[in-house]
């Protein structure tokens, strides 16, 4: 990948990471471990990737994206308003009453393409969106991320299993395998194990991509990816839950809970500290 | 009687789809597993390429059908009653209700009348679970004319639809050269100034309640029938109108007395004209396996228990 572009996306990838530590810090509650997992991918994803604007974002040509693990709606927000969705100020609004985002995606916030948040619906979503575009002889592609403890969820399955029988493969899902659940880590709470092995076996080609938060490995799987035509493919990506702010990385608390006041002015010293190594 | 032609509204479903694809090129059918049972194989045969089979997996055919939507599309997502609402209820909550995707959900074998399969198909909780999405709307047909007019509405409403259909054959009612339907409007089909009591049926049970209404005639009681096929939006004001000018009502529906047809018109009469609302429909247990006209029977769904009901509520 060029540098300067790598650059460049790792500074967005800061600020995705600052917006997520602000909503969940100004929302008091939230999920800041599995959004910081993802914050690389989205900003891949819609910096590098997807063909979307903000200015026209129900454009019935672009690239979608669901976030099947919907609890992670910070770090899809936090890269929408970087993008110009809407105002970076509805961040501090998250999960208030009468604000614009709320605790979950929602299909009628601006960029969001499907509500989300139970488990394992969004890739059903997803394989009706790509569905469509084949109908419709439409050139987009869909993306939907999913998280390694969703994927317990039965429903996930029989969505694999519907889409390589319609070989769709202008979908991609991405599984962020960052390797914990609420209750623990998933090989201890109800292994899904092996990912991989079980993509495969329903007839998905397979991507492992051994380090989510290196952008030449992503874009190298991404890559790979649109070289694959007559079923769909699944990215694996080993990340780390909490990923760029020291005391939260591989801690299972930072699932769900959101830091206070001293933790959040500590979180974000560090991505500040890292935005001006970028920048040096 | 005899000269009564009677078709399943679940037939009248598939045909509907079939006859409105052409004029409406954004459907598509989800079926899962049972196009032969919910009839959808009629329009598979004529419209291959718009049908999706989803295999037994109802969960994730909601979800691709909310996809669709989401896409411009409208899909029929079709099986029966017991996994379109019982099953896959969370998701089509979720992906279909809260997101108010223009997804129309085609549910066949509600009811008892599913017969011998017994009480594992039998679905008599579909119409209060679908009533309690936000922006659902809810539609029971009574007969194929009604069904087939249902089933454009549903398309020409934009928004989520459940459609409940029956296995069993019905009498047809309603002629096509003059029925109109209109989503969310109640059809008075027995009425008079001298009406004392309102029934109030939906479906199959239409058919029972203007034969109990024309037996009761003749002994001298009238009683009004109207036909609420849209069980949700309610037509309040018809069901007001009939509680202030005939007193009392009975409500007639092959559905559970909790939640269904009784509980929304029982609602409704309570804010507006608080009268007596009596419930036929299956009482809190569960059906059995048995020939679908027996269990009519057995259930109290039929004329005859209407007019026992009714005859008891005006002490006569």
């Amino acid at each position: 990948m060029d540098k300067t572009l790598k650059k460049q996306l790792m500074k967005t990838a800061v600020n995705v990471r600052m917006g997520v530590l602000t909503g969940t810090f100004h929302a008091k509650s939230g999920h800041p471990g599995g959004s910081l997992s993802i914050a690389d991918l989205l900003t891949y994803l819609y910096y590098n990737k997807m063909n979307v604007n903000a200015q026209n974002p129900d454009d019935e040509n672009r690239d979608r994206l669901v976030l099947s693990k919907g609890h992670t709606a910070p770090a899809l927000y936090a890269v929408l308003a970087e993008k110009g969705y809407f105002d970076k100020k509805e961040l501090e609004s998250l999960r208030h009453i009468g604000a614009l985002l709320q605790g979950h995606p929602c299909i009628h916030i601006p960029g969001v393409d499907m509500s989300s948040g139970s488990l394992g619906q969004g890739i059903s979503a997803a394989c009706g969106m790509a569905l469509a575009g084949k109908l419709n002889k439409k050139d987009y592609h869909v993306y939907t991320i999913l998280g390694d403890g969703e994927i317990e969820e039965g429903q996930v399955w029989e969505a694999a299993m519907f889409a390589s029988h319609y070989k769709l493969d202008n979908l991609t899902a991405i599984v962020d395998n960052n390797g914990l659940q609420i209750d623990g880590k998933i090989t201890e709470v109800c292994s899904p194990e092996p990912i991989d092995e079980k993509f495969r076996a329903f007839g998905w080609h397979v991507i492992v991509v051994d380090d989510a938060h290196d952008f030449d490995k992503i874009d190298e799987a991404f890559k790979e990816a649109e070289t694959i035509t007559g079923k769909p493919v699944a990215i694996i990506q080993k990340s780390v839950k909490g990923k760029g702010v020291s005391f939260m990385e591989n801690q299972v608390s930072w699932h769900g809970s959101a830091p206070n006041a001293e933790q959040y002015e500590q979180a974000m010293n560090e991505l500040k500290a890292a935005l001006a190594e970028l920048e040096a | 009687m005899a000269d009564v032609i009677k078709k399943a509204t679940r037939e009248s479903y598939g045909e509907a789809l079939r006859d409105l694809a052409e004029k409406y090129p954004k459907l598509v059918v989800l079926d899962a597993d049972l196009a032969a049972a919910t009839k959808t194989g009629i329009f598979k045969k004529a419209y291959p390429d718009r049908f999706f089979d989803c295999g037994i997996a109802e969960a994730n055919m909601m979800g691709v059908a909310a996809g669709l939507a989401a896409s411009g599309m409208i899909p029929f997502a079709s099986t029966f009653a017991m996994f379109a609402a019982g099953r896959a209820y969370e998701i089509v909550r979720n992906s279909i209700g809260y997101p108010h995707l223009n997804v129309k959900i085609g549910a066949t074998h509600a009811g008892i009348s599913v017969g011998e399969d017994g009480a594992t198909h039998q679905c008599n909780e579909d119409i209060a679970l679908m009533r309690t999405i936000p922006g659902m709307t809810v539609i029971v047909p009574s007969d194929d004319v009604e069904a087939k007019a249902a089933v454009e509405a549903a398309i020409l409403h934009e928004g989520p639809v459940y459609m409940r259909f029956g296995r069993l054959a019905a009498p047809v009612l309603n002629d096509p050269a003059t029925y109109k339907f209109e989503l969310g409007k109640g059809i008075t089909l027995r009425e008079s100034d001298k009406d004392e009591i309102t029934i109030v049926a939906t479906g199959l049970m239409v058919g029972e309640a203007v034969n109990a209404s024309d037996a009761l005639k003749a002994e001298g009681i009238s009683a009004r029938v109207i036909n609420i096929h849209t069980i949700k939006p309610l037509d309040k004001e018809l069901i007001c109108k009939a509680a202030k000018e005939t007193g009392r009502i009975v409500t007639v529906e092959e559905h559970s007395i909790i939640g269904g047809l009784g509980s929304a018109v029982a609602d409704c009469v309570t804010e507006c004209c608080p009268v007596p609302v009596t419930k036929i429909g299956v009482n809190d247990e569960f059906g059995h396996s048995g020939p679908a006209v027996d269990l009519l029977k057995e259930f109290g769904l039929s004329s005859e228990n209407i007019i026992t009901t009714v005859k008891k509520v005006l002490n006569k």
